[in-house]
Order: structure tokens, then C-alpha cells, then sequence
């Protein structure tokens, strides 16, 4: 990598270098810099005192928890499954492997709303797939075991994320089954995201997949590796760099989904209320200001996290080239 | 030379014919009014043709009731706006001044040639029998309604619902509170808008009674049938005045304004008043009114001025933030 930027200093074959910077900054600029700046400097209109009582809020607050919280969960969720459905769609050959493929891009051209409203009813407590998560009866001990669980994770203050929504998943039937509701809840709308996040990590890891010769996990199995060493040692490294970006991308995705989440969430403030609904309750008010400062607090974490899994993405693979 | 000419009569021709002006006006909407302007803008072309041979094309634009407000002040090219509740209007008129602050003076009734209210609509034999807003906040009944901070058909329900405590409570505000706080705490879904409530009370079975505009309400038997749901009307509710008003500056740029303020003045029509009635919507003509009797239940209904001294101060004592909604969801 190195080696090949120095050369390209010397000789480029194709001229252009400075048209094309130019034009990639002026896009860069009326489509992001542009937009983003104005939303800094609409917020930059509010006292400290007012920004801090529209982002501090105790709603904010908890809107904040709940959409990092599932998006993030969304997206491992994503990262696991995107890994293996690209490994199935290009190590093996099956029939209707073209659709499936197709299918993969799906949630991108799907509308959201359509999505939200279709989750919403499948995973609704009359819904197909809603109604068998509702007849969810398991044995006593297991109520049990999930009191327990759940104490044991209120005492945990990094877990206090998920705390409050377990309690919200958990409905007590007269008859004092546990029965689980998806739609309404938090599980709808990590459904929700976990839906639109997924093409993501198949898009990014299948080309390099694709690349990967087979010879060297044969390789790795004559030189001694077992399947889980062989995985572990020698395909996981490889597919490191690409899965961090799929995942990066759908976690960043997933923070600022607002179409789908609002039809399958019950969006009870405090509870379900996700912090691009917040923005837009904030709109509808005419609270422009409000509603910038909370898309500024999100721009800025996301922006963070983001540069993180860059900074994590970038120190991994200088390391493998040297 | 020749076919230049025939050329130059065809161009011609094709001109004089758009001579024949056809106006175009967008009528910016809240949700629920889809089918009334459908309705309502057939008769207007119709009448606007006898009465000037023009033709006017009316484009509809459906939404939340602050959203439509919203699109309006960043630029949406609205000729007229007939939204939820005159507060959104007012902020058009305040934020982008683009038609004066006394607007609502205008026309007849405040602006609103028809009313309507908030019902209930609970499904069919009433099974957990839901008689009146006390039964609300009976602990295992489960009410649906959207979220008062982005619909306004929500804001109106809740404004009812507070209304009735009042009234109930001989006017004691902490007491009007509790009972708010003991309605929401049965609400398990909040939607952003009346249509979504719609879908989450009718298609995924959530819920045991719906707060909906009473032409909603009806509109959902009409579409899925009264052996579903049947319609139960409180003794008290809100007199609710969707409000209309010809955006000037925008109609003044497209030189539309008089077919604007047509358009609105025929809603008070005893043909645009009978296209209310047929749509659900109170008339505002006592003819008409009586010749629908059979539509609208009888009740009690209170105005958001005589009960909470206007949308202002409605506003910014309920729905602002820290207001008596949020306060709701605080511990």
C-alpha cells in the first residue's frame, strides 16, 4: 500500500488530479459539509443553558440510550448473520441462489415506511410470525431464572441500557406466563433495524470473500489447523477489515432510521421513543433550534464512533501489510 | 415557405388553446380530509367552470396537520391550507409571514366552515363495555390514540378527554391532571399520526377503544365493515375547528388569489356544506345540519376558547415541552 501511494506521487497515467479534487470537495460540500454546518450553526442560536435542557432531558436521555443501544445490537446481530449468508451466497452453489442474492438488497430499495408497517403486522400479537412468539409459554423456572436475570442485570450500571426495556418485554399474563410481545416493544424495533442494516455486511464482505482463494484454507488444514483454527487464524483476519466497515455502516444506518421504527414501536416517551422521533416531535413544534441540538449530539457521537471504527479498521491493516 | 407556414398555424393553434386558462391551485391537508376534498374539489372544478369558464386543477397534499405547516413555512408552494387546528396556521402566519396574523378573522365561523369531534370507536358489541371517558382509565382497558406532540387530532382528543375531568371535577386542575395521567398510562402505542393509530387499533387487533375524529371513526366502518367496530359517543367532547385559509402571498405570486378565495368560500356553500356532511364533517349551515341529523350523535360539546382560552394558551400549557404532557411520563 505504502509503496504504491510514493509511486503514484512521482507518475499518475490518467492527468486530472486537480479537477477531480475539486469536484470531489464541491460535492462533499453542497451535499454534506453544507447541511451539516447549517445544523451546527442553528443549534449554535441556543444558550448553553437551553442546549443542555433540550439534549439532557430525561426523554433525551433515554432516547439517546435506546437508540444506540439497539442500533448497536442490530448491527452485531447483522455482522454475525451478513457474515454467514455471504459465506453461503459464495462458497456454495445451490438452486435460487441468484434470488437470494437479489433478495439481499431488498431493504435498500424498500420503502420504510412499507417495511415499518409490514414488521409492524407480521410481528404484531395477532400477526403471523407475532402471534407464535405470543403463545410463548415456557416452564416456571424459567420465570424464575428471568426475575433473577433481570435483578441481577439492574445491578449492572453499563447494562442499565437494556434494563428498563426487558422489564417492558416482559408482560405477566393473569395465568403468569411470560409471553413475548415484538411489535410495540424494543424487539420491534431492533427488528426494525435489523431489517434495513442487513445488505450491509453481505455487500461488504462477499467481494473479498470472493477473492479469497480456497487453496489456503486447504493450505492451513495440511499444515495442522483444525476448522475453528482455520477460521479463527486465517479467514477471520482477512474478512476483519471488511466486516468492520459493513458493521460501521450498519450501525450508522440503523442511528438515524426514522420510517420503519415508528410504525413498529409504541414510541411511549421514556420507553420506545427513539431520538429521530424526538427531532420530529421537536419540529412539528416549530422548536427548530431543539431539534438541531439533538441531531448535533447524535452527528457528534456517531462522528466519534465512527473515526474509532476507522482508526481500529485503519491500525489492523497496516499492521497485516508490514 | 410553405410548411413553415402550416408549421407557424399549427404553433399557433396549440397556443390559443392553452388560452383556455387552466388554473392549478394546491390545497395543503391534514390526514383524515382525503376523501372530503376529493369530494369537495369535483364540485369546485364543476361550479368554477359554469361560473367563469376556467378550468382549475386542484392538487391535494395529505399529512400531519404540523408537518403540512411545516413544509408550508420552508417553502412548500401552498395556495390554500386547511390544517388540523388554527395553531398551525398561526405559526405559518408567524414564522414565514406569509398571510396576516388575523387570518382567522376572514371568513365565517373563525375560518372553519365545518367542525367535527373526537368519538371513540371500540370494537364490535362494545365487549369491555366503554360507555364514557371514565371507562378509559379502568385498569385493564387499553386505549389507543397517537402522540398529542405531532398529531392534531391527538391534541384535540386529549384536550376533550381533559374537558370532561374538568367539567367532572367541578373544574379542579390537579384533579383533571390525575385523571390525563390515568388515561395515558392505558395507552400502550403512541403513533405520530391519526392514520397510524387507524392501522395499529384496526389491523394489528392493539387495543380496546380508539380516540379518533368522529369522520375517521365512521370512515373505518364504512371501509371494514360495522360487524367490526361500532362507534360510541361520549356525553361530553371538544368541538373541533379545522380552520381554512388562503395562503395571500403564495396565491398573489401564481395570480391565483381570487380562485383561491373562491375555493374556500364555496365550502360554506350549501353544496360544499352537504359534501362535509356526506364526508362526516359537522356541518356549519343549520339546514344542512339537520338534513344529516342522522350522521352526528348528540353530545356535549365544548370550544378550545370558552374551556382553555384558545390554542395558545392551550399549547403552551399542555403540549409544549415540560407541559402537562410531559409531565405525564416523569416520575
Amino acid at each position: 500500500m505504502a509503496t504504491s501511494q510514493l509511486a503514484a506521487k512521482k507518475f499518475r497515467v490518467l492527468p486530472g488530479f486537480r479537477l477531480t479534487l475539486g469536484f470531489t470537495l464541491l460535492y462533499l460540500s453542497l451535499i454534506v459539509l453544507i447541511p451539516l454546518a447549517a445544523t451546527f450553526w442553528k443549534t449554535s442560536t441556543l444558550t448553553w443553558g437551553k442546549f443542555v435542557h433540550s439534549v439532557a432531558s430525561p426523554a433525551a436521555i433515554s432516547a439517546f440510550k435506546l437508540s444506540f443501544g439497539v442500533s448497536f445490537l442490530a448491527a452485531i446481530v447483522n455482522l454475525v448473520f451478513g457474515l454467514l449468508v455471504a459465506w453461503v451466497l459464495v462458497r456454495y452453489k445451490f438452486f435460487g441462489k441468484r434470488i437470494v442474492d437479489a433478495l439481499v438488497d431488498l431493504p435498500f430499495a424498500l420503502p420504510t415506511a412499507v417495511a415499518g408497517i409490514t414488521l409492524a403486522t407480521l410481528y404484531a400479537e395477532n400477526g403471523w410470525i407475532g402471534k407464535w412468539f405470543a403463545s410463548w409459554n415456557p416452564r416456571q423456572s424459567l420465570i424464575y431464572h428471568s426475575h433473577h436475570f433481570t435483578n441481577e442485570l439492574s445491578k449492572i450500571s453499563w447494562l442499565s441500557i437494556f434494563h428498563a426495556p426487558w422489564h417492558w418485554l416482559i408482560v405477566h399474563t393473569p395465568n403468569s406466563s411470560l409471553h413475548l410481545q415484538i411489535s410495540y416493544t424494543w424487539l420491534g424495533i431492533f427488528v426494525a433495524l435489523t431489517f434495513i442494516g442487513l445488505p450491509f455486511v453481505v455487500r461488504t464482505v462477499q467481494p473479498i470473500l470472493e477473492d479469497m482463494d480456497v487453496e489456503i484454507e486447504e493450505a492451513a488444514a495440511t499444515l495442522g489447523a483444525n476448522r475453528l483454527k482455520t477460521f479463527r487464524r486465517v479467514i477471520l483476519p482477512m474478512l476483519f477489515s471488511p466486516l468492520l466497515t459493513g458493521f460501521a455502516l450498519a450501525f450508522a444506518r440503523a442511528l438515524g432510521e426514522y420510517g420503519s421504527v415508528v410504525f413498529i414501536s409504541s414510541n411511549i416517551p421514556l420507553k420506545t421513543q427513539i431520538v429521530p422521533l424526538l427531532i420530529m416531535s421537536k419540529l412539528d413544534q416549530f422548536d427548530y433550534s431543539g431539534a438541531t441540538a439533538l441531531a448535533v449530539v447524535m452527528l457528534v457521537i456517531s462522528f466519534l464512533l465512527l473515526l474509532g471504527i476507522n482508526l481500529l479498521q485503519w491500525r489492523t491493516t497496516r499492521h497485516h501489510t508490514i | 415557405m410553405k410548411t413553415f407556414l402550416k408549421i407557424f398555424a399549427i404553433v399557433l393553434a396549440l397556443a390559443s388553446c392553452t388560452q383556455a386558462r387552466e388554473i392549478k391551485l394546491l390545497n395543503v391537508s391534514y390526514d383524515p380530509t382525503r376523501e372530503l376534498y376529493l369530494d369537495y374539489n369535483a364540485a369546485f372544478t364543476k361550479y368554477w367552470k359554469a361560473k367563469t369558464g376556467d378550468d382549475v386543477k386542484i392538487d391535494q397534499s395529505h399529512g400531519g396537520s404540523g408537518k403540512q405547516a411545516q413544509s408550508v413555512i420552508q417553502g412548500l408552494e401552498a395556495d390554500v391550507v386547511t390544517l388540523a387546528l388554527a395553531y398551525d396556521i398561526d405559526a405559518i402566519a408567524q414564522q414565514s409571514k406569509l398571510l396576516p396574523a388575523d387570518w382567522q378573522k376572514r371568513l365565517p365561523n373563525d375560518s372553519t366552515p365545518y367542525t367535527s369531534t373526537i368519538v371513540f370507536l371500540v370494537r364490535k358489541g362494545n365487549p369491555k363495555n366503554i360507555k364514557d371517558w371514565d371507562d378509559l382509565i379502568k385498569p385493564n382497558i387499553k386505549v389507543v390514540v397517537p402522540n398529542p406532540k405531532t398529531s392534531g387530532g391527538a391534541r384535540w382528543a386529549y384536550l376533550a378527554a381533559y374537558a370532561y375531568a374538568l367539567e367532572k371535577n367541578s373544574r379542579d386542575d390537579a384533579k383533571a391532571k390525575e385523571f390525563i395521567k390515568a388515561l395515558y398510562k392505558n395507552v400502550p402505542v403512541l403513533d405520530s399520526g391519526a392514520r397510524g393509530s387507524t392501522i395499529t387499533f384496526v389491523d394489528h387487533g392493539i387495543g380496546d377503544v380508539l380516540l379518533a375524529w368522529e369522520n375517521e371513526a365512521h370512515l373505518a366502518l364504512k371501509e371494514y365493515g360495522a360487524d367490526k367496530f361500532e362507534i360510541v359517543t361520549p356525553s361530553l367532547s371538544i368541538l373541533a375547528e379545522p380552520p381554512v385559509a388562503v395562503v395571500d402571498k403564495n396565491a398573489k405570486r401564481h395570480g391565483t388569489t381570487e380562485v383561491a378565495q373562491a375555493y374556500l368560500q364555496y365550502l360554506y356553500s350549501d353544496e360544499g356544506q352537504e359534501i362535509a356532511a356526506r364526508n362526516f364533517y359537522r356541518p356549519r349551515n343549520e339546514a344542512v345540519a339537520k338534513k344529516y341529523a342522522d350522521n352526528f350523535a348528540q353530545l356535549k360539546l365544548v370550544t378550545i376558547d370558552q374551556e382553555f382560552g384558545g390554542w395558545k394558551k392551550a399549547q403552551e400549557t399542555h403540549f409544549a415541552d415540560g407541559g402537562t404532557f410531559d409531565q405525564i411520563y416523569q416520575q
